[in-house]
C-alpha cells in the first residue's frame, strides 16, 4: 500500500522494516522528520531510540550497537555529519556494519538550513582519517529513499562496512507516495564476530588498533581488496536518453531530478541530450561514463556544489570529451532553464538558438 | 597442597606493557578475579577506550570492545542497549573520563545507564608521556605544567565522584585507591559493588581508583603509594560518595 510521506520518514520507516532495532540521534535542521518518526516507531517494534547528547555520542552508540550485533542507525546533516567523522574512521577501522543518514545542507559552518550537495567529497573520499572507504547512495525520490535505506543494511552487513545515505534537504523534506518492502531480506547474516559475550567460545575483540609494526599494513591491505570487490559489484546508476545522444549530464539527487526535467524538454529537438545519474557515488560508475564519453561532444556535470562530483567524472573521462560544470551553492537549487542555458555555452552555435528557445519554456 | 594465590582464569598469561609500578594490572587482576569468582566470563564485555587503558583487551580473555577517545560510556550504551542482561564495563582514565570524554560521562550517569564504569585516576596522562590531566594535582609537575599545575591557568583538578554524584540518574559512586594491600581489597569490594548495581539493574555505577604512575609522577614505587595517601587522598577523599543502599 502506498502512503504519503516525507524522505526523512521514509528513511527511518525503510530502516525499522530491514530490521533496525537501534537508533541514536541529534536534533538538527534539515532531518528532524526522522529522528521524530524513530522516537515514535521504535518503542512500537520494541526497538531502542536514544536522543543522544552529541552527534559524537550518537555516532559512538552505534559503534556500540553495531559491535553487539544489532542492526544500528544514526542520521544529521551536514555539520552533525563533521562530528561524527570521527566515529565513521573508528566504524570503518573496526568493520562494523551500520546506515549513517546525511541528509545534506548548505555550507561551509553553520550555513543554512536548504538543499546542498556540498558534502560529496567528505562522504565519498573519506571525511575521517585513513585510507577507508563508505558506500555512498544517493537517492532522489522518497520512494528511492525508502528502497536504498533498505538495501543500505544488507550491504552494510555483507561487507561489515558503514554506508552512507546522501540525501539533500530537498529529498528529505518533500511528500511523495511510497512503499515499504515487507520485512528483512535474507542477507540477516549471523555475526560471528560480535560481542555476545564469550559463552563456551573464544572471546571476541572488536577493534582498530594494531600496535605491532606491519600488522596495520597487512589489514589495510584487506581493507583496499574489500573496497575493490564493492567497486566490482555493487555500482549502481541509471541512464536516460543517453543512446545516441549529443551532451550527456552526471547528476544525482536532487540535481538528477531537475536534469530530468531538462532531458524531457531537449525530446523535442534533434539536439540529445541524455542524463547518467549516479545512484552509488562511491563506488562511483565511473566505467559506464568512461565508456560514453568515447560518444558524445561533451560531459556537463550538474551539482548544488562548487564542484565536487565533477572531480570524479573527470577521472572516470580522462580527457576523451571535455567535461563542463555548473552548479550552485549555498543552498541554491539549479532550474532547469539554467541548465539549459549552460548547455548552448557549451555546445556548437547552430544549436545553440534551438536550444536557448527551450530555455524560455516554463 | 592447596594453592592460595594463583594466576586467574580470565587473566591472560602474557608479558605486561604497562611500566613499572604501574597500578593498572592490579585492577586488571582484581576484575578478572571477580570474573572468575562469579563465573560471568561467558556474559561481561569489557571497554578498553584510548590511552593506557588501550591495551587493556591484551589481559582479560573476554569480549572486548575498543571504543575512540573518551567514547566509552556512549559504546557501552550502545553494547548494553543490545544486551540488557550482560554485564557490560568500561575501563577508563582519567584523560579519556573527566576531558575529552566529559560529556559523555555526565550524559551516561544522567540516564542512569546500567554500565559500570572503572575510572583510573592517576593524575597524569602515561600513554603520552607524562602531560597535565584534568585530575592533575595544584602544583603537581608535568611535561606540560612544567613548573607545577597553576590554578590561573587550569583551575582545580576535577572530582568526578563528587560531580556525577548531584544526577539523578547515579546509582553508586565510590573512590577508593590502591595504595595498600588493605585498599586494594577495599577496591576489591567496590568492584564487586559496582558489578552488583549493574547486576540487580540500579543504574550508572562508577569506581573511582587513585593508582601510582611513579615514571611520571618522578617517584619510586613506594614514595608513589605515599604520595596516593598523603597527597592525591587530600584532593580525591577515599570512601562512598553515593549508593543506591546505603
Amino acid at each position: 500500500m502506498k502512503q504519503l510521506m516525507t524522505g526523512n520518514e521514509a528513511a527511518a520507516e525503510a530502516a525499522i522494516v530491514a530490521g533496525c532495532r537501534y537508533y541514536y540521534g541529534y536534533p538538527i535542521t534539515p532531518q528532524n522528520e526522522l529522528i521524530n518518526y524513530m522516537s515514535m516507531r521504535m518503542p512500537q517494534v520494541g526497538g531502542v531510540f536514544i536522543q543522544a547528547e552529541s552527534e559524537i555520542a550518537a555516532i559512538n552508540m552505534v559503534y556500540g550497537s553495531a559491535a553487539a550485533g544489532g542492526r544500528a542507525m544514526t542520521s544529521s546533516s551536514s555539520p552533525g555529519i563533521s562530528l561524527k567523522q570521527e566515529g565513521i574512521s573508528y566504524l570503518a577501522g573496526s568493520e562494523l556494519p551500520c546506515v549513517i543518514v546525511n541528509i545534506q545542507r548548505g555550507g561551509p559552518g553553520l550555513g543554512d538550513i536548504s538543499a546542498s550537495q556540498a558534502d560529496y567529497f567528505q562522504a565519498v573520499k573519506g571525511g575521517g582519517h585513513g585510507d577507508y572507504r563508505l558506500i555512498v547512495l544517493a537517492p532522489s525520490s522518497v520512494q528511492e529513499m525508502a528502497d536504498l535505506v533498505y538495501d543500505a543494511f544488507d550491504l552494510a552487513d555483507t561487507y561489515r562496512n558503514p554506508v552512507m545515505i546522501l540525501g539533500d534537504a530537498q529529498i528529505g523534506q518533500l511528500v511523495e507516495p511510497v512503499e515499504f518492502q515487507k520485512g528483512p531480506g535474507k542477507n540477516f547474516p549471523k555475526k560471528t564476530w560480535s560481542l555476545t559475550g564469550a559463552e563456551g567460545r573464544k572471546r571476541n575483540i572488536v577493534k582498530s588498533f594494531y600496535p605491532v609494526k606491519g600488522q596495520l599494513e597487512e589489514f589495510n591491505a584487506r581493507l583496499q581488496q574489500k573496497y575493490k570487490e564493492i567497486e566490482d559489484n555493487e555500482v549502481r546508476y541509471e541512464m536516460l536518453n543517453t543512446h545516441k545522444a549529443d551532451v550527456v549530464l552526471v547528476a544525482y539527487g536532487t540535481s538528477a531530478r531537475v536534469c530530468t526535467e531538462v532531458v524531457k524538454k531537449s525530446r523535442k529537438l534533434e539536439f540529445k541530450v541524455g542524463l547518467i545519474r549516479p545512484i552509488t557515488l562511491w563506488p562511483f560508475p565511473k566505467e559506464v561514463i568512461r565508456k560514453i564519453s568515447e560518444k558524445v561532444q561533451c560531459i556537463l556535470t550538474v551539482e548544488m556544489s562548487a564542484g565536487q562530483m565533477v572531480e570524479d567524472v573527470r577521472l572516470a573521462v580522462e580527457g576523451r570529451c571535455p567535461v563542463h560544470f555548473y552548479g550552485r551553492t549555498g543552498g541554491g537549487v539549479p532550474t532547469s532553464s539554467q541548465v539549459i542555458k549552460k548547455i548552448v555555452e557549451i555546445v556548437p552555435d547552430n544549436l545553440a538558438d534551438a536550444l536557448l528557445q527551450l530555455a524560455e519554456v516554463k | 597442597m592447596k594453592a592460595l594465590y594463583e594466576r586467574p582464569e580470565t587473566f591472560i598469561d602474557t608479558a605486561t606493557h604497562f611500566c613499572p609500578g604501574c597500578g593498572h594490572g592490579i585492577v586488571l587482576r582484581l576484575i578478572a578475579e571477580i570474573i572468575d569468582a562469579w563465573g560471568i566470563r561467558g556474559k561481561t564485555i569489557g571497554l578498553a577506550p584510548v590511552g593506557c587503558s588501550v591495551l587493556a583487551y591484551n589481559y582479560l580473555d573476554i569480549d572486548m570492545c575498543e571504543a575512540a577517545h573518551g567514547r566509552p560510556p556512549a559504546v557501552a550504551t550502545g553494547i548494553k542497549r543490545v544486551h540488557p542482561d550482560h554485564i557490560v564495563f568500561a575501563y577508563q582514565g582519567d584523560g579519556d573520563l573527566a576531558a575529552i570524554g566529559t560529556a559523555e560521562i555526565i550524559h551516561a550517569a544522567n540516564r542512569g545507564e546500567n554500565v559500570t564504569f572503572i575510572f583510573v585516576n592517576n593524575a597524569i596522562y602515561g600513554m603520552t608521556n607524562g602531560q597535565m590531566a584534568p585530575t592533575t594535582l595544584v602544583g603537581q609537575k608535568t611535561a606540560t605544567t612544567q613548573s607545577g599545575r597553576d590554578l590561573t591557568n587550569y583551575g582545580y583538578p576535577i572530582r568526578v565522584c563528587e560531580l556525577l554524584a548531584v544526577l539523578g540518574g547515579s546509582s553508586y559512586l565510590e573512590r577508593v585507591s590502591l595504595s595498600s594491600p588493605e585498599n586494594i581489597r577495599k577496591t576489591k569490594k567496590a568492584l564487586e559493588r559496582g558489578f552488583k548495581t549493574q547486576m540487580e539493574k540500579k543504574g550508572f555505577s562508577l569506581i573511582e581508583i587513585l593508582s601510582p604512575c611513579p615514571i611520571y609522577w618522578r617517584m619510586d614505587a613506594n614514595e608513589a603509594m605515599k604520595h596516593i595517601d598523603e597527597e592525591m587522598s587530600k584532593t580525591f577523599p577515599l570512601g562512598v560518595i553515593k549508593d543506591w543502599k546505603p
